[in-house]
């Protein structure tokens, strides 16, 4: 039998397949979807080439012929979306491909990502944006595009917004940066107000982010230059009047200080278009991280100090912090070996994040399963105005699937990622992403399975 | 006796025990270099590197004579910074270093944390000569042997660290030690130039120099590095000499006997007087003298641990 051609790339990634399946029953899991209000426990799945046929009881009939996968006790969500991802094509492929990065997050849970606009050259053009989708394309996991908001993320001239949206952007970012300045701010929400696409803001005062870790105690204990929390909380502020003033929509991204936090609570008090999203190495670790000097503690913005993290499970939980991302940023070993001054900024995390999030925040119960998928598979999704996926018969199947208790270690030689820059080796993690399916192919036991 | 530490990275978390040890070991130095043959055998065979990312010239000779009296083998490596701005050099340039079998390695660095770096690629004992704005331990070492020296006690003692605490090495290394002895420690400067958090290192913070004299028995006074990022930091070195410079008018406006210590070397008319650099409170020469022994004491606890 000969396979389609989108199936090329999977044997070029060397990743086995082990076969195709036009019937698969995925019997008694737990359904959860908490947009659909769905909580069933202990039921069957039919999935009839790559959808969903029958949700429930089958009956013999239904699963004759049909490969039965047992996943008793296993938590069926809405494919999760990770929507800050780099992935570095094009520009830097030795750090990570579309596609490794793409393996990276089926192996990691997710079904569908958004990537930012940091290559090189910058998503400021429709062709960077084709050449993208073109790569991602027969893959599992949606790649979604997040263009840039100005002409190589200078800050200086508008992006052909209107243009890179019919491309299929969804989102616009300097990301990696904040917008330069006020006014061109003030343009680019006014631009983008046409298209009702919000603007991803890096929040960082540039005159005052030139240090290498938070600025706190231990960044005086360590010599290091220090970066303060209001570097971060000045431009969440000066973002938040603008896109009040302008009408625009700002989503704020790895949102890390306490500060910030109250001005996006506030601002949604008052009903303005603002979200945001946190990282799991925000939630999970502190500035103390940084003590060994380990450069896979140094990211942009900075591991934040304890009260700060309290006041990221507190914005969890009262709804100001919308979504789990992961910032995924994939760096050769070479760079990152360097002294902690000059080793580049951010570590991987789409194979990290969902048990980082389960062992963080589920198990320590600052958040429950339900609004924990919304922050992972349904918010992200509604700030990109991306559809969610639906569980009823006829739908695209497009599932995480979820082992909420397993106990296992973080082994980063392991990797689909290209990159291994992450703190998180050697970590032991309750709860991981046991497979996904999406778009007639499933990600289970490190292998593809055409639905 | 031994050190209970195969490096000397620091001195924060160094115990009271260790700095006691190295202290009354450079005494014993101390004697030797007053001999006409200011020399021991006691590191003979062993090979010491200095590898200095960052220009000094006093702490590497410093370095230097002590690893010659301890009859050691040593070998300057210096590198300019512009030239290694990258790590993959660091880490290459000392594997290759470590391939000549090196017993030691004595590094400068202006990174913080490229110590305790070298500590994780080569097996060497590697002492830090001074990282970034991090730590300087062997500057603080012999600051404090001098002042143990001249008022015979550290414990009780107080002494306040005067300039831009931000961006000095010397500063936290004194901090950490002094206060592991016994001392209380204050720092005096411009605001800018204090780092936000310095109070919970359990530090008090002055801003008057007036204050700072009349509550301390010693000064320790920093070096403005003016050619440096910390120019930036106050207005105009006028400014800086009038409201932060010890002159001999200060000192005896507010009349008290104190002693004053400076790592050198000094801008003359800034952060002291000429009157001052010269009179007779100061040790600054002492110091220097003292920081051979000093180093020697560590090379020597050190390259003769197991």
């Amino acid at each position: 039998m000969e396979l389609p051609s989108g199936w090329q790339f999977y044997i070029s990634s060397e990743l086995l397949i082990k076969g195709i399946i036009m019937k698969a029953v995925l019997k008694n899991i737990n359904l959860l979807h908490p947009g659909q209000k769905l909580n069933e426990k202990e039921i069957d799945i039919l999935l009839v080439n790559g959808l969903i046929s029958k949700i429930g009881n089958l009956t013999k009939v239904d699963s004759a012929g049909a490969e039965v996968f047992n996943l008793s006790g296993k938590y069926v969500v809405p494919g999760l979306f990770d929507m800050h991802v780099h992935l570095r094509e094009p520009g830097r492929e030795d750090e990570e491909t579309v596609i490794t990065g793409c393996n990276a997050a089926a192996n990691g849970g997710y079904t569908g990502i958004a990537c930012m606009p940091n290559t090189e050259p910058a998503i400021d053009s429709v062709e960077v944006v084709e050449l993208i989708r073109k790569q991602a394309s027969a893959h599992l996991v949606d790649v979604h595009i997040v263009g840039a908001a100005t002409l190589g993320r200078k800050g200086e001239v508008i992006s052909p917004m209107a243009e890179l949206k019919d491309a299929g952007v969804v989102a616009f970012s300097d990301d990696g940066v904040a917008i330069k300045t006020a006014g061109i701010l003030k343009r680019i929400f006014e631009y983008s107000k046409m298209f009702n696409i919000p603007i991803i803001e890096h929040c960082e005062d540039e005159s005052l982010a030139s240090g290498a870790m938070n600025e706190g105690v231990n960044s005086t204990m360590l010599g290091l230059p220090p970066i303060p929390s209001i570097a971060e909380d000045l431009i969440v502020i000066r973002d938040i009047l603008v896109s009040e003033y302008t009408g625009g929509r700002i989503h704020i991204a790895h949102i890390s200080t306490k500060k910030s936090i109250e001005f996006v609570r506030e601002a949604k008090r008052k009903g303005l278009k603002v979200s945001a999203e946190v990282t799991p190495h925000h939630f999970t670790l502190t500035d103390d991280s940084v003590k060994t000097y380990d450069t896979n503690t140094k990211m942009s913005p900075p591991l934040r100090s304890q009260h700060d993290l309290d006041e990221i499970c507190r914005g969890l939980q009262d709804g100001t912090i919308d979504c789990i991302a992961s910032d995924h940023a994939p760096h050769s070993i070479e760079e990152k070996e360097a002294e902690f001054e000059h080793a580049p900024n951010g570590i991987t995390g789409l194979e990290t994040q969902v048990g980082l999030a389960l062992t963080e925040l589920f198990h320590k119960n600052i958040l429950n399963l339900e609004k924990l998928i919304e922050k992972m598979a349904i918010n992200p999704r509604k700030v990109l105005n991306i559809p969610v996926p639906k569980f009823e018969a006829g739908q695209i199947a497009n599932f995480t699937i979820l082992d909420i208790d397993e106990i296992w270690t973080v082994d980063l030689t392991k990797s689909k990622s290209k990159s291994i820059n992450s703190p998180f080796d050697k970590r032991l993690l309750t709860g991981k992403a046991v497979a996904v399916i999406n778009k007639g192919t499933m990600f289970y036991q490190d292998k593809y399975i055409m639905l | 006796m031994s050190l209970s530490t195969k490096h000397l990275l620091g001195l924060q978390g160094v115990p009271k025990e260790d700095i006691q040890l190295i202290l009354d070991t450079a005494t014993t130095f101390r004697e030797v270099l007053e001999r006409p043959i200011k020399r021991v055998p006691t590191l003979q065979g062993k090979t010491i590197v200095n590898l200095f990312y960052e220009n000094s010239t006093r702490t590497r000779i410093s370095f230097e004579l002590a690893e010659k009296r301890l009859s050691a083998d040593s070998v300057n490596f210096a590198v300019s910074a512009s030239s290694v701005s990258k790590g993959e050099s660091f880490k290459d340039t000392m594997r290759n270093i470590e391939a000549m079998k090196v017993d030691m390695v004595v590094v400068r660095h202006f990174a913080a944390g490229a110590p305790l770096f070298l500590t994780k690629i080569c097996d060497a004992n590697v002492i830090n000569a001074g990282d970034g704005i991090h730590e300087h331990p062997t500057q603080a070492l012999l600051d404090m042997y001098s002042i143990r020296e001249k008022l015979m006690k550290l414990k009780g003692l107080k002494v306040c660290i005067v300039g831009d605490i931000s961006h000095s090495r010397v500063a936290l290394s004194n901090i950490y030690g002094l206060k592991t002895m016994g001392a209380d420690v204050s720092v005096c400067g411009p605001l800018t130039m204090i780092p936000r958090y310095i109070e919970e290192l359990g530090v008090k913070v002055i801003y008057n120099i007036d204050e700072a004299i009349q509550e301390n028995d010693v000064l320790n006074v920093l070096r403005i590095q003016l050619e440096r990022k910390a120019r930036e930091y106050f207005p105009s070195i006028r400014e800086y000499a009038k409201y932060f410079g010890i002159t001999e008018d200060r000192l005896e406006k507010n009349g008290k006997d104190i002693l004053i210590l400076h790592p050198g070397p000094i801008n003359r008319g800034v952060e002291l007087s000429s009157g001052v650099a010269d009179g007779l409170n100061q040790i600054i020469l002492r110091q220097v003298t003292n920081g051979v022994a000093v180093r020697m004491a560590v090379l020597y606890l050190l390259g003769t641990l197991n």
